[in-house]
């Protein structure tokens, strides 16, 4: 190689890395926006949640002529593929080049807690209406990640628990997926239930994307126990579901379900298999609230289906923020003030139809619904409220410094009362 | 071949090239693109460990990402849980994965081609399903929070050069690995390896030996990347790691130990501007992947290099023959597909 060809190589391999670096996107500055940079899965397994997520959150903005405290709103959506790592890079990306004045969304607790981390260093605000990992409100604290509309994994199915106690159940067994929101999930239903003197007469786990549920289901039938807990979410949620049925126990033991296990993202593509099955959460889309069915008739007519869990989350949470916005005038540069304000505020007119606001732990307190699977009168199937427990929060009846001296959630503790 | 440069010509050549335009780019660019060129050069260091066996000992190995991550997880652990300091915990997650490293190997020698492959497949799976279920010890599905780098190199700038430093030097001790004697015989072996094994050498310890040191460098990339991402989860030991990590390398040209460089930056830098653009930035990945395999099956730096030696051929009308570096990407392709 002679003088030439090595600048030639050279200038080559200088021009290919640049274009690289300086080929980054162009960011349009209008009359200084307010920058939102939003993480969804928007491909791998659970992308179609990730797009409801999307959904949720634009709509809202739509609604609402994209602004906020007479600020322009500008929402920079990145995918997450699902993956903590790239989650990570993905926030960083929002946080040091694009610049926005916080963060919002992801969907699996472990790109949440991989975002979470990043932020405690840096101190950018972090709105996680979907992310329900337990520790984030409880043991973990870190003051700028904030769960707007969000929810606890535990907190959802305590009233459940003790539903079922109500109804005559004294033997139940468990079925949920085998990582963490399912640990958290079921642990808080087993702890009520058997606290209130109920018995979990058996824990299965299931690993994620499980195929074929005939083995549990199987060892589920011949347990002879009153009631069925189940947690699953996404495709296993349907599998499982239409396998109960096929099995012939459907109709024979009751199913109760975590509130994931009969969301609209899964229910919506069943028919009769998911018939009556009782399950808990502070949304339900059937809930004859006026509020609560403007909002759905809106989705529906938008996105031409009912609004999941998702996009509900992140049409409040998005709500939420947006009012906190307005009532600082649209000065958000002050991240102390802007949490703080944040933390102290409530959702007054969320699709909720209630106003919801913060315990000191940062973790919203709902009014739980008893939700049952039903027919509506266009012959989808929705969830309707059939009790309601109010102002629950994450720690239930629990005195929050007694309750977070026991370890998390996880397959080995599961708060069960012996 | 009277014009042509020796092989440590063009070899220092290289390392000036990394050194220069890698040390240059903190002066001319941001700090998240910064962070970008930071794990270019982790990545390049793993895709290299890999290159060593892929291009050199003609073992194409899809394990070296559970071994890369099992260093991760370790050093997060030792400084997060156990609260150690990282300096330890480098070299404890660098002495774990070459210790998981002997493990594979000890399994790994007795096969080669695609068995090799699913061999060294499975063992990585193995290491992906502990990091999985072991949940008490690293947190399963959710995996541990680091705690921070340590001042020395807690700053962003800092933090690269050092890395940078690191880098350069195993690149440096891999490409003394590959021009030993010792690395001679590897490539004997991935010529033919009854022809060496008739001519009495112990092709299993060497392949032994070898996939140990590999696993070495890919123990101090993960320790290097635990160190950056400050996070760690079984995406980071899965499957799709060390598939990324091979792709690098092929990308870049295998059995060229340089273009790993090359390839770790097309893909992070695909990956990270793609997807700003368009949601479908995976399947620009794979059109890209499938572009490279048609157009420039040895990789970048390998079709660099054929362009280079076909013009002076032309200019000079010296017949060039290949020399034995690109003849490892051809030897790799020829097994491989």
């Amino acid at each position: 190689m002679d003088r030439r060809q090595f600048l030639k190589a050279t200038s080559l391999t200088v021009a290919v890395s640049a274009a690289g670096t300086l080929a980054t996107p162009r960011i349009v500055r209008a009359a200084d926006p307010i920058r939102i940079g939003l993480m969804a899965p928007l491909s791998g397994v659970v992308a179609a949640g990730g797009r409801e997520i999307v959904e949720g959150f634009n709509m809202y903005w739509e609604e609402h002529g994209k602004q906020s405290g007479g600020r322009a709103v500008e929402v920079i959506i990145e995918d997450d593929a699902g993956n903590p790592d790239t989650a990570l890079q993905k926030a960083r990306r929002l946080v040091e080049q694009a610049k926005v004045d916080f963060l919002f969304g992801n969907l699996l607790a472990n790109t949440g807690l991989a975002v979470a981390s990043y932020v405690k260093g840096n101190g950018v605000p972090y709105f996680i209406p979907v992310i329900a990992a337990d520790d984030l409100t409880q043991r973990n604290r870190i003051r700028n990640v904030i769960r707007v509309a969000g929810y606890t994994a535990s907190q959802m199915p305590r009233p459940l628990a003790d539903w079922a106690l109500k109804q005559g159940h004294k033997r139940i067994a468990t079925i949920s997926q085998d990582y963490t929101f399912g640990h958290e999930q079921c642990g808080g239903f087993a702890q009520v239930f058997t606290e209130g003197g109920g018995q979990i007469v058996s824990q299965l786990w299931n690993p994620l994307n499980t195929a074929d549920f005939s083995p549990y289901i199987g060892q589920l039938g011949n347990l002879k126990v009153d009631a069925i807990f189940a947690m699953e979410l996404g495709a296993d949620a349907s599998r499982f579901m239409k396998q109960y049925s096929d099995f012939g126990l459907k109709g024979q033991i009751p199913l109760l379900g975590a509130q994931n296990f009969t969301d609209q993202s899964v229910i919506r593509t069943l028919g009769e298999e998911c018939d009556g099955i009782i399950s808990s959460a502070h949304f339900a889309e059937g809930s004859d609230n006026p509020v609560t069915q403007k909002f759905v008739k809106a989705y529906s007519a938008k996105y031409n289906k009912m609004p999941s869990l998702y996009g509900f989350s992140h049409y409040s949470g998005a709500m939420w923020v947006d009012q906190v916005i307005n009532q600082l005038k649209g000065d958000i540069s002050n991240r102390d003030v802007f949490i703080d304000a944040v933390l102290k505020s409530q959702l007054t007119n969320s699709p909720l139809g209630r106003p919801v606001r913060f315990d000191d732990y940062g973790n919203p307190v709902y009014d739980v619904y008893i939700r049952k699977v039903v027919k509506n009168k266009d012959g989808k199937y929705w969830n309707v409220p059939i009790q309601t427990y109010p102002a629950v929060s994450q720690f239930w009846t629990y005195k929050p410094e007694e309750y977070l001296k026991n370890p998390p959630f996880s397959r080995d503790y599961q708060g069960i009362k012996k | 071949m009277t014009s042509a440069i020796s092989a440590i010509q063009r070899s220092a050549l290289g390392f000036v090239l990394v050194l220069v335009l890698f040390g240059a780019l903190p002066l001319v660019i941001s700090s998240y693109q910064m962070s970008i060129a930071n794990e270019i050069l982790i990545f390049a260091l793993l895709a290299m460990s890999i290159d060593v066996l892929a291009g050199y000992a003609g073992r194409t190995s899809l394990g070296h990402g559970a071994l890369f991550g099992a260093s991760t997880y370790v050093v997060i652990y030792w400084t997060s849980v156990y609260g150690g300091s990282a300096w330890v915990g480098c070299l404890l997650g660098v002495i774990a994965a070459t210790l998981i490293a002997t493990v594979f190997a000890a399994f790994a020698v007795r096969v080669s081609g695609v068995y090799f492959l699913l061999l060294t497949l499975a063992l990585g799976m193995i290491v992906w399903g502990v990091c999985l279920r072991w949940t008490s010890v690293t947190g399963g599905e959710n995996g541990i929070r680091g705690v921070g780098r340590p001042d020395l190199i807690a700053n962003p700038t800092v933090f690269y050069y050092a890395t940078l430093a690191v880098v350069l030097l195993m690149t440096f001790l891999m490409w003394r690995f590959v021009r030993s004697p010792f690395g001679l015989t590897l490539r004997g072996i991935r010529d033919s390896e009854s022809r060496m094994r008739s001519l009495g050498y112990g092709t299993s310890v060497h392949m032994f030996v070898a996939f140990i040191v590999t696993g070495f460098f890919a123990g101090v990339a993960g320790a290097l990347y635990a160190l950056f991402n400050n996070f760690v989860s079984p995406s980071t030991v899965q499957l799709s790691q060390s598939v990324e990590g091979l792709l690098m390398a092929i990308i870049g040209g295998v059995g060229t130990l340089f273009g790993s460089f090359i390839g770790a930056a097309a893909i992070i830098l695909l990956e990270n501007v793609v997807s700003a653009y368009t949601a479908r930035w995976q399947m620009v990945l794979g059109f890209t992947f499938i572009g490279t395999m048609i157009f420039a099956p040895e990789g970048i730096l390998g079709a660099l290099r054929w362009l280079i030696s076909r013009k002076r051929w032309r200019r000079s009308s010296n017949i060039v023959t290949n020399d034995s570096n690109t003849k490892g990407g051809t030897k790799w392709i020829a097994d491989n597909f």
